[in-house]
Order: C-alpha cells, then structure tokens, then sequence
C-alpha cells in the first residue's frame, strides 16, 4: 500500500488550496409539502401497506411525545425528549430496513422502536423507571433498548455508538449475514472524538454500516454555526472516503429511499454510507430546556410549515390512501391508549432491591452480596425512610 | 512442556482462542501482519487471515469502541492497546461503555466477550508515557475485570481464563517480563482462576503482597530476608478487580503483617484499597501498620527510574521496618 491510494490529483507549480466549501453537496428532496411529488423524482420502494405502517408510526409518535410532556408538565414523569419534527428520519429509517438490522440510537429515536412495535407498555414501564422495565429502572427516561426488536439501548454517553456500530456490522460482516447496522447520531454527536474514530474505521475495515445523521440545527443551546464550519456533516463523509448523501431529513420519500439504497449498497458492498438529514428540533432539546432564551418564534414557525408528518398526510390524501374520518378517529384512539397506559405503568412497582447489585457481572460476585445485606440491614433499621423497599424483600 | 517467555505465552493463548472459536478476532494498531510492536499476534494474521487479525487506525477510543460492538453482537473481541500509557483516549469506552453495558441495558445486551491486552509497567527506559501502571483507574469501575500476570504459565492461563469469562476485562501485561520472564508452559489449553490470588510461598512472620512484575522483587526481597530470619508469606494478586480478599484476610490473620509492593504511585493506588478493606478485617490480628512500597507521586521518571520504582531493596527495609514495629 502506497499514497498512491489517494494522491491522483494533478501536480502543480503554483500554490493551489483548497476552500473548506469547495465540496458541493446535492440535498435529495422528493416530496413537496403540499403532498405533490416532484417532477422526474425517483421515488422509493413503498406500498400502501408500507405508507399506512408509517403514517400509524407518526401518529403514534406526535400523540406519544405529547402526552408525556403533559405527564411531565403533571410532575407523573421526571424527565422526557420528543422528536418534534424529526419524525421522518427515525422512522423513515427504520422503514427503509429490514427487521435483523441493528439500529443504534442516540436518544431521539423513539420513532425507530415505534416502528419496529416496541409495546405502549415497554415504552411506559421504561419511562417510569418500574419493575416490569427491559432496562431494570436503571437510566433516565428515553433510554429504551430491546435485544429482540434489535434496537441497542440507548445510553446517556454521546456518540460513543458510533465506533460501536461500526464494530458491531464488522460482526455482521464476519458472519456473513444479510444484515447492517444504522448508526443515529446529531450533527453536535459529529464534535465528538468517536464520530472521527467511527467514520474512519468503518470506511478501512470495509463494514456494513449506515451512519444517519440528524442535523437538526442545534446541540441543546449551540447552533449549527457554533458547532462546525466546512459543508455540513456530509463533507466529512467524503473527506473519510465514505459514499454519502445529504437528502431533506422532513421528507419521508427521501429518508426512505436514501436508507433502502444505502441498506442494499452496504450489504452488497460491505461498506459504509453516511446519510445527512436536514432537519430542525422544533421541540425543546428535553422537558428541561426552554428554547426561547436561545432562538426565535419566527425561526421555530418557518419549520413549523415544514412538518413532515403533515407532509405525509398530504400525501396520503393524495394517493386516497387517507382521509380527515381516518385522521380524527386514529388520533382519538391513541390518546385514550397512551393515557390508560400512563396510569398503569405509574404504579407498577419499584425494581426488587436485589436488582441493585445484578447486571454488574454477569453473577454478582461475594463482595457485592455481603454490600447489598447491609443495605438491606440498614433499610430493616429505618424502614420509613425507603419507602420503596422496605418490606419488600 | 516448552520453555516459553512470556510474549510466546501469549501468543499460544491468542493462537488457543482464535482456532477454537472461527469468531474470535484480534486487532489493534500494528496487530496485523507485523504482530505487534511487541510480536505478541504474531503469525496470527497468516494462520487466520486479515479478516480476524488485522491493524486498526490509530485511535484508541475507535478501537475500544469497535470492540464493544462488536462484542455485543456477539463476537469474541480481542482488542490490544500498543501501551497502557495510551489507553486514556478509550477511557470513555471502557469506563461508561463496556463496564456499564450489562447494567445499562438490564442485561439486554453486554459485551462480556471483550477482552482488552495491553503491555505496563516499566523498568524498560520508556520514561512517563511507556511506563505507568494504570490499573487504580479500572480497579474503581464496577463491571471490570482487571488481570496482571507474573510470568508466562500464568499469562496463557490467565489471558485464556480473560478470553473465555463472560465479563469484559483489562488484561495487563508486564512488558518488562516479555522476554525476561522463561519458564515451562504446556503446550495444550488450560485456563486459571480470575479473581483467585496465589500464595507463591508460605511464610509466619508477614505476608507480602504484590502483582506482575512486582512479584519477583517481593520474592527476591523475601529471599533476603529469610536470611535475617524473617519468615515471609508471598502471595500473587493475579486479580485485581474482583480481587481476594479471603485469600489475604487468611493470610494476614495467620502472620499479623502485610506489606504490599506496586509500582504505581502512592496516592490512591491499589494498594491503599488493599490497606483500607485488611484493616477492617483483620483489625485486631495486626502487628504493625500495613506497608505501601509503592512509586512516588509524581510522573514516572526516566533518568531516575531506578531510584522512583519500589525494588527488593526497598522492600526488604520494609519488611524489616514493619516485622521490628
């Protein structure tokens, strides 16, 4: 192996640089807002099966993220994320899948495990930390994960599933299985050393991974202008040797086509792609933030008009796979759903005591035995002050 | 048997585990064809193709982390860290990732087929960044498993027994003994014990305790002190997280001494936590104040190796020191 790898441009005698902008990066758009496609667009593999599973997932997804908002607001919930007006990017690419691929999420994402049919209750019990929790009420709200549904956990740590999903599709690649992995991450995620670490060893190790990123405008508080100069994330792409494309992140038909072209190139190829959605976090980056100290109603409501999940329905309505009956009665029934859920899961039960010391290693050792009994002696010794285990064990 | 050193030891563990299972992979940076700045993979890449033995870029925290994704999917990873001294980019991804995978996901996932090899210590004039002995760091995350061989056999029985656990764990490697360290190693498979500390040799009057490349100066000082008259019980850590307490208690109860030796600084070392938990258990069998001969609080020297690191010398003062309290 030589520099000849790469060195094939023209030699020079002059002084030639290069602008940081010089790269031109295309932006895939398919569908307009009125729900018109445009002309000559080549349009990705979807049926009315398909389109109608999606549109169910959003409207999951709008009436989910409002209703724990309002549970939070109510002081029922400690903490919650929505997706407002990103919904395209997690579902499209989950939809663009297929069921064996891993999806690793960073936190914004719910919309993948919606469309994979992670339950209302698993959402809820997760959300309220309880017993009946996958993740043993161990991490804070939204931070789902299911081994079956293959949708890794997601974890507070940002970008570090980044190198992670590159060395999970080098094990997809080794087995030989018809299977990738699609890796989530924001385009603040992008500033971390892993997201260096994971673009260049997925593009020398040759592995089936889809990097998705969301560029939604801002890393909680900090603009895009604040976070990176150059084109965007997708020039980085290029600069790592990755094929990459940069499509409008509210455009379902976009994120759709983008993934199912990049799903068949990786498994085929057995190499990476970088997808770089266009987007805009019109909700408040948690239930802990308040956007308005930092951007204007006038930015917010020039997204606003950009709804993807409307965008759809427009459509939709278009195609006469939708209609406002449809709309009305979908979006009723789940907010019923969603609330009877909430008042299950909020007194489901506390995690058993013992599961503070499980997990750790896969069987906990004497010494964590021995630390948990003198919780446990002490809990016996002053039982109103632990309410939630005392009595219990 | 064969006589091996302890870098030959380790290769025949890698060779163990790699043909054993076709999904065990070994990399890092200059794994693959070179084997390794030290040859530790060497002849792998050729015996079991680039696809499972192969070079990385050069960035720690990628290597780690392609590791933890690919151990949780479910492959055998066998990731190396050219240095210990360079494995702080990967903090992140061994501390808050691989530790806490299993607990975070509510054992949904876990990547307890990880093993990361890296070479420590120092006595090899590799001044402050070929020298430190990191393993305080590891020894405070919970969900490790920190291992420390002394010589060959131990290292192809103890890097197996690493391979093979179901728990992520640090397996650091005594460059000083690579090619120092010869003895009989069998040529099969055979694994020992993790989280088992050995008594190397019994003793009455105090026990002294140590790990790694550590071991031969507590012998040799041990030896001195026979001379004198002073009876010592030698025992290998091997472990350091989870690590023995039962076998030191047992020890310690019988001599009323410990002196423990590593070449890690003072403060906040692991043998302050060995202090700490053997004076709480064994509080009224103690003689004297348990000993640290340990490195200085500083950065580890280069010019002035000899005089920072904890020898047999200085050990030998300590036992007398502590045995005449």
């Amino acid at each position: 192996m030589s520099t000849e790898l790469y060195n094939d441009g023209p030699v020079v005698h002059k002084p030639t640089f290069i602008d940081g902008h010089s790269v031109e990066i295309p932006e895939l758009r398919i569908l307009q807002q009125d729900g018109t496609t445009y002309p000559n667009a080549d349009l990705p593999d979807i049926d009315q099966t398909l389109a109608i599973k999606i549109y169910h997932t959003f409207a999951f997804h709008r009436v989910f993220d409002e209703r724990m908002v309002a549970s939070q607001r109510q002081g029922r919930l400690s903490f919650y994320m929505t997706a407002l007006g990103e919904e395209a990017a997690s579902v499209g690419g989950a939809a663009g899948l297929q069921p064996q691929d891993m999806i690793m999420m960073q936190y914004r994402e719910q919309g993948a495990l919606m469309f994979r049919g992670f339950s209302l209750k698993n959402f809820m019990n997760q959300l309220f930390s309880n017993a009946d929790d996958l993740g043993k009420g161990r991490q804070m709200p939204i931070h789902y994960g299911s081994k079956e549904l293959n949708c890794m956990t997601v974890s507070s740590t940002l970008a570090t599933q980044i190198p992670q999903a590159t060395g999970y599709a080098y094990g997809q690649k080794l087995q030989g299985l018809d299977a990738v992995t699609i890796c989530y991450f924001g385009e603040g995620a992008a500033s971390e050393g892993d997201f260096h670490a994971g673009l260049n060893m997925a593009a020398v190790q040759e592995v089936p991974v889809i990097f998705f990123c969301r560029n939604n405008g801002y890393a909680i508080s900090t603009p895009a202008d604040e976070q990176f100069r150059g084109n965007g994330i997708a020039s980085r792409g290029v600069g790592y040797g990755i094929k990459t494309i940069r499509i409008d992140g509210n455009d379902i038909l976009a994120v759709l086509k983008a993934t199912q072209i990049a799903r068949a190139y990786a498994v085929k190829e057995h190499k990476p792609v970088l997808i770089e959605a266009m987007s805009y976090r019109l909700g408040a980056h948690s239930t802990s933030d308040d956007p308005s100290g930092y951007r204007t109603k006038e930015e917010e409501a020039k997204w606003q008009a950009n709804d993807p999940i409307l965008r759809m329905k427009n459509w939709l309505v278009k195609q006469n796979w939708w209609d406002e009956a449809q709309e009305t009665a979908l979006f009723e029934k789940l907010r019923e759903e969603i609330l009877a859920a909430v008042k299950v899961a909020e007194v489901i039960d506390k995690p058993h005591i013992d599961t503070m010391i499980t997990d750790v290693y896969d069987v906990p050792s004497a010494q964590l035995q021995a630390q948990l009994d003198e919780v446990k002696a002490h809990i016996n010794k002053y039982p109103e002050a632990y309410p939630f285990t005392a009595g219990k064990f | 048997m064969a006589q091996l050193n302890l870098l030959h030891a380790i290769n025949s563990a890698l060779d163990i585990a790699m043909a054993e299972n076709e999904r065990t992979v070994c990399f890092g940076e200059d794994v693959g064809h070179f084997g390794g700045v030290f040859r530790a993979t060497s002849g792998l890449q050729e015996k079991y193709g680039k696809a499972r033995c192969f070079n990385t870029p050069l960035v720690e925290q990628g290597i780690i982390g392609f590791a933890n994704g690919l151990a949780a999917q479910g492959s055998v990873a066998i990731a190396e860290i050219q240095f210990a001294d360079y494995i702080f980019p990967a903090f992140d991804q061994i501390v808050n990732e691989a530790a806490k995978f299993r607990y975070r996901t509510g054992n949904e996932f876990n990547v307890g087929k990880l093993t990361i090899r890296t070479p420590y210590g120092g006595g090899i004039a590799g001044g402050l960044y070929h020298s430190q002995s990191p393993e305080a760091y590891f020894a405070h995350t919970p969900g490790l498993k920190v291992v420390i061989p002394r010589n060959p056999y131990q290292a192809k029985g103890l890097l197996l027994a690493s391979i093979r656990d179901d728990n992520p764990v640090i397996f650091f490697e005594p460059k000083r003994l690579y090619r120092a360290s010869v003895g009989e190693v069998p040529e099969e498979d055979y694994q020992l014990p993790l989280g088992k500390a050995e008594v190397v040799q019994t003793g009455t009057d105090i026990t002294l305790l140590a790990w790694g490349a550590q071991m031969e100066i507590i012998e040799k000082a041990a030896q001195m002190a026979s001379n004198d008259g002073i009876s010592c019980e030698v025992i290998d850590l091997r472990t350091i997280l989870p690590w023995d307490i039962e076998t030191i208690s047992r020890s310690v109860m019988k001599t009323g001494r410990l002196l423990i030796s590593q070449e890690a600084p003072l403060t906040a070392g692991f043998a302050s936590e060995i202090a700490a938990t053997i004076q709480n258990e064994c509080f009224l069998h103690l003689e004297s104040p348990i000993a640290r001969v340990c490195g200085l609080d500083t950065p580890y020297p280069l010019a002035l190796e000899k005089e920072y690191v904890s020898d047999h010398l200085k050990v030998y003062e300590a036992i007398k020191k502590t045995v005449n309290f």
